[in-house]
């Protein structure tokens, strides 16, 4: 049986992993390499990349970060922050990432998601989401870009299906109100896109408790979860985790 | 030594860095002169079928021919779904036959891609698993399964609402649907079985 995935992510800044609060507040958290090593000796499932200042001149140094990563992790990674084009994508998984996900792009210029598949295959091509609960219409998210700093009119779950249908193989979904906060995960968010798509959905954003990570998983029907400052700052090991889930029945990679 | 083809798609480069890890040498190439010279050829692949097909070129037949001479080939992979005949991943597209079957869509009614770490029944009698157990977890990325349809191969499944095969031996060709360079410790055991399969052939 598919078993569900324990995912740190390291939002890389200037060669440092940071984390912050709702994306303001960054906290310094280490080396990207010598983390990412340690996460997947320490038995995580997969890593997520992001590169949070995501411009022409980190565009470089994520290149060189993804080449020391792949040689020394041997655990699936998701690379990610400011990727533009298909020839972007090709470069970073010819480095060694696994999956490129795609954020503003994919607003700006929904076929990259459907080239990309195209070439690459679909389980290749991430769509991350950032969305933040809409103030006008209750019940709603907004999809919100640029690094979650400008809010747009785009349905979260609506996009979802779209990014999907366009060719997108995994939904990396991020809630702007929960990140950082560790006071649990926006289910609702999470199962409003989980019974839009088909595809796997990647629960990001508001981790703080084992029962957090089973709530996202049971309630929220998240195929795998995501989480940053609960295992950068020693809350808990990524065993602890898993073995917190199996023993509740959750079907894990122990 | 061993050659892992050089063709223009994604994961060449992990699948090299996994056998260097484990101290085994590898040479990445598309040169003809050194694949025939190869103690054993890897084809990996991070790729749509048509488009590794299309990359891959004139280097099938020579793949082809080098595995006909019996040294052992690794297909991972994409590399994996091209051993088979036919996939119809957008369009349709022939792939190097070298076992019988095809490559079709995983069938509607679950989470597709399928992604993640899937647990493999492992057979006794397949080389690759050689020192490891009953049973493993390997990580999978992929919307097509090579369905496959040939008596002479040996088949190692995994369960995702039915049974999905996950890797096959058929003589010296070997291949994988999931990605031993990226399973962790299990998977890089692999890569060792096969280096040793090798070793032996030479």
């Amino acid at each position: 049986m598919l078993t569900r995935r324990i995912i740190p992510c390291l939002d890389v800044k200037d060669n440092r992993v940071v984390k912050g609060v709702n994306f303001l507040n960054l906290r310094d958290a280490g080396d990207p390499v010598e983390l990412g090593a340690r996460y997947s000796d320490m038995g995580a499932d997969e890593l997520v990349f992001l590169d949070i200042t995501a411009t022409i001149r980190s565009r470089k140094t994520i290149v060189e970060l993804v080449e020391k990563v792949a040689e020394n992790v041997f655990i699936p990674f998701t690379v990610g922050g400011g990727i533009q084009t298909v020839e972007q994508m090709d470069t970073l998984l010819r480095s060694g990432a696994e999956k490129v996900s795609i954020n503003t792009a994919a607003v700006a210029n929904p076929t990259i998601l459907s080239e990309g598949a195209e070439r690459f295959g679909s389980q290749c091509v991430v769509l991350a989401i950032d969305a933040r609960r809409s103030k006008d219409r209750p019940g709603k998210w907004q999809v919100c870009i640029k690094a979650g700093s400008e809010p747009t009119d785009i349905d979260a779950v609506e996009w979802a299906a779209l990014g999907e249908e366009l060719g997108a193989g995994e939904i990396l979904l991020t809630s702007m109100d929960a990140d950082g906060t560790k006071a649990g995960y926006d289910n609702e968010l999470n199962k409003a896109i989980t019974d839009a798509v088909n595809i796997p959905v990647i629960a990001s954003g508001g981790a703080g408790t084992l029962e957090h990570l089973y709530d996202a998983i049971v309630d929220g029907c998240a195929d795998a979860v995501l989480m940053a400052s609960i295992t950068h700052f020693g809350n808990f090991t990524i065993t602890e985790m898993k073995q917190y889930l199996a023993d509740r029945g959750i079907p894990m990679n122990l | 030594m061993i050659v892992v083809i050089d063709y223009n798609v994604g994961n060449v480069k992990s699948v090299c860095n996994a056998f260097e890890y484990i101290g085994r040498k590898v040479q990445l190439s598309c040169d003809p002169d050194v694949i025939r010279q190869a103690t054993g050829v890897v084809l990996p692949g991070v790729a749509a079928f048509g488009y590794a097909v299309r990359e891959l070129g004139t280097l099938a037949e020579l793949i082809k021919e080098v595995a006909s001479e019996g040294r052992p080939l690794l297909g991972i992979c994409v590399g994996f779904q091209m051993l088979f005949e036919r996939s119809c991943e957008y369009g349709e597209h022939t792939g190097l036959g070298l076992i019988r079957g095809n490559v079709v869509p995983i069938p509607a009614g679950r989470v597709i891609p399928h992604m993640g770490w899937n647990k493999v029944e492992l057979p006794e009698d397949m080389d690759l698993f050689a020192g490891l157990g009953d049973a493993k977890h390997f990580y999978f990325a992929h919307s097509f399964y090579a369905d496959v349809n040939d008596s002479e191969c040996r088949v190692a499944y995994t369960e995702y609402g039915f049974d999905m095969q996950a890797s096959v031996q058929k003589g010296n060709v070997y291949g994988t649907q999931f990605h031993p360079e990226k399973s962790g410790p299990t998977g890089l055991k692999i890569l060792e079985n096969f280096a040793q399969i090798c070793e032996k052939k030479k």
